[in-house]
């Protein structure tokens, strides 16, 4: 079922944006927060009021255009004006911006819209970037989507004008996968929970009474691979979200845990521990025999895909002290590619192929990024014990877990490539081992 | 109401299977007690003669040997020559009860990464099953890893992780 469609508004949308605006009015990505730009989100009108089992339309204009405000400033790029903030617009207007005014209110950018309830049971949410300066329009797009999915009309408004301003790929219309934890240090209660990306539509999918670690997406989404205490015998678990049932992977005693899937969703790779030693291996996803990728005497573990498949890397402390290597899939090739003090955990290639973030030990526990041969080594938090790293859909942002001194409690965060923009993300309860998906389908 | 005399039925059944099969051993246990008494929970004499304490039993367990668990240098898993004596005491126990079956879990302290620290604490625990190995069954040995999912102690300083860094021999008993 498909619940999800995407319509271009008008036969005047912008397919190519005008040179001249895209010079006009962009967001530097790479600079830090020197100048957040500002924008202005005001309320989306509907053209009629309507009812609609997630409330009237006049009122979902107004949450979608909050949603939206939420997102553009998590980001760090935008410093957004948000609809408390602003007056109402008529529909008229929502193509006929009033720029005079806008200009008044010193933003550069203009996110108008609307929310309208359709005969068919679903709603449509327009979208418009407006060059507040310029007095033009830089895109538009429209959402048809079930009442209820209303928010991820707003994420994916919010991905068209970050996209269309910064020039990077969208992620605001994506989910995370966490261990939800509760409860004594010594005693803590850990389960798997699923929330889009801000928090929102947070969604228990264990119960506690076994301890879970390390949730990964299935590229589909529709499975999630983990590690579960099921009967005391960790072992690597795969979760149908759908259903709600699990399935074990591999079918012996030893342990298995730190899995991961391939790009493809052909494989999983995971670790496992025979008589002390951990080793680094894949499996078909839909079960069967598995092949051992690596041999050393050391703990290989960590293994995560490089985005085409071909490689993978992982942590090895085969030298003495946790380092990051790289190999081909197959398992040969292994290769060094962490060199600097200290020791290097968890590493995680990004969606884009072209860093690998990390945990680095070493006074403290913090979050890093190198590139795939290991240059370019960059530190982007500082706290007593950040590890985890995940990337967003399109590898501009980290969300990691920080686990506080004494009590033990963790926490989600996020810290963009710039290290500037680090930010709490909200959750129930306490949060660790967070696995960000890919775009939404 | 009714459900709980069920419970209770069943569980009368299971203790009854249980007296069945510990009679299938010869020689080995001394004769278990013929009285149901509950389990002691409070501070026994040091002295085994006497007590209500079921030889073979977790409690004698804990009773008999120098410790149920060796500690652990950070990072490290080998075995200190005070773990080895902890250790020798654990397998002339067991060489007592040769049916009894233990479970070693591995852990380790918060500084360090899950996955990594999953794979420390089996290492730990397998580092004790190997001594022991030579001195018992190795069959009769399982192990675990809990990583630093499960600390003894909750603090944040060397005195907590000191304790955190472990290997514990848990008796499973009803094998």
């Amino acid at each position: 079922m498909k619940l999800f469609r995407t319509l271009l508004i008008a036969a005047a949308a912008s397919a190519a944006p005008l040179p001249a605006l895209a010079q006009s009015i962009t967001v530097d990505i790479t600079g830090g927060i020197s100048s957040p730009m500002p924008i202005a989100i005001p309320s989306m009108p509907t053209p009629a009021i309507a009812p609609t089992p997630a409330g009237d339309t006049a009122a979902l204009g107004r949450q979608v255009a909050e949603v939206i405000t939420n997102d553009l400033r998590n980001s760090g790029l935008f410093q957004p004006i948000g609809p408390s903030a602003l007056g109402q617009v008529s529909f008229a207007q929502v193509t006929a911006p009033d720029f005079p005014h806008w200009v008044g209110t010193g933003a550069q950018a203009l996110v108008q819209g609307f929310a309208q309830a359709n005969g068919d049971g679903t709603i449509t949410v327009g979208c418009y970037l407006y060059d507040v300066f310029a007095g033009t329009e830089m895109t538009r797009q429209g959402f048809v989507v079930s009442p209820a999915n209303w928010r991820r009309a707003a994420h994916k408004c919010a991905d068209t004008v970050y996209t269309r301003l910064t020039g990077e790929g969208p992620y605001f219309d994506s989910r995370v996968v966490y261990v939800s934890e509760t409860g004594p240090k010594t005693k803590r209660i850990k389960r798997l929970a699923i929330m889009d990306q801000d928090g929102a539509n947070h969604r228990f999918l264990t119960n506690g009474q076994n301890i879970v670690l390390t949730p990964r997406f299935a590229p589909n989404q529709q499975t999630i691979v983990y590690m579960s205490f099921v009967n005391d015998r960790p072992r690597v678990y795969v979760y149908d979200v759908g259903s709600g049932r699990q399935r074990l992977v591999l079918d012996q005693a030893n342990m298995t845990f730190a899995p991961r899937f391939s790009p493809d969703g052909r494989f999983i790779v995971f670790s496992m521990a025979v008589n002390g030693n951990t080793d680094i291996y894949r499996v078909p996803a839909t079960g069967g025999a598995a092949q051992r990728l690596t041999t050393s005497p050391g703990i290989d573990t960590a293994a995560s895909y490089s985005p085409d498949g071909s490689r993978i890397v992982f942590e090895s402390d085969r030298g003495g002290t946790q380092q990051i290597y790289v190999m081909s899939a197959d398992g040969s090739g292994q290769q060094r590619i962490s060199f600097g003090s200290g020791r290097y955990a968890t590493p995680v290639w990004s969606p884009r192929g072209d860093l690998i973030a990390f945990t680095k030990i070493g006074g403290g526990f913090r979050i890093g990024i190198m590139a795939p041969d290991g240059s370019g080594e960059k530190t982007l938090t500082d706290a007593w014990q950040d590890e985890g790293p995940s990337w967003s859909p399109n590898g501009r942002v980290i969300m990691f877990f920080r686990t506080a001194q004494g009590s033990g409690k963790a926490d989600l965060w996020s810290v963009d490539l710039t290290g500037v923009n680090e930010k709490r993300v909200p959750t129930p309860l306490d949060g660790s081992d967070p696995a960000w998906g890919p775009l939404l389908p | 109401m009714q459900n709980l005399t069920t419970k209770l039925l069943a569980a009368a059944a299971l203790v009854a299977v249980a007296g069945c099969a510990k009679k299938a051993p010869e020689q080995l246990p001394p004769p278990p007690p013929t009285e149901t008494t509950p389990a002691p929970e409070t501070s026994q004499p040091t002295g085994p003669v006497g007590s209500t304490v079921v030889p073979g039993s977790k409690e004698d367990f804990l009773q008999q040997v120098g410790s149920d668990r060796v500690l652990f240098a950070t990072d490290q898993y080998d075995l200190s020559g005070e773990a080895r004596a902890t250790l020798d005491s654990q397998a002339a126990w067991l060489a007592k009860y040769p049916n009894v079956r233990i479970t070693i879990e591995g852990h380790a302290d918060e500084r360090g990464t899950r996955e990594y620290n999953l794979a420390l604490g089996d290492r730990r625990a397998n580092s004790a099953k190997n001594y022991l190995a030579t001195k018992i069954d190795a069959g009769r040995i399982s192990t675990v890893s809990y990583g630093k999912e499960r600390p003894e102690v909750a603090g944040s300083d060397e005195g907590a992780w000191a304790q955190n860094r472990r290997a514990v021999t848990v008796v499973i008993t009803g094998m």
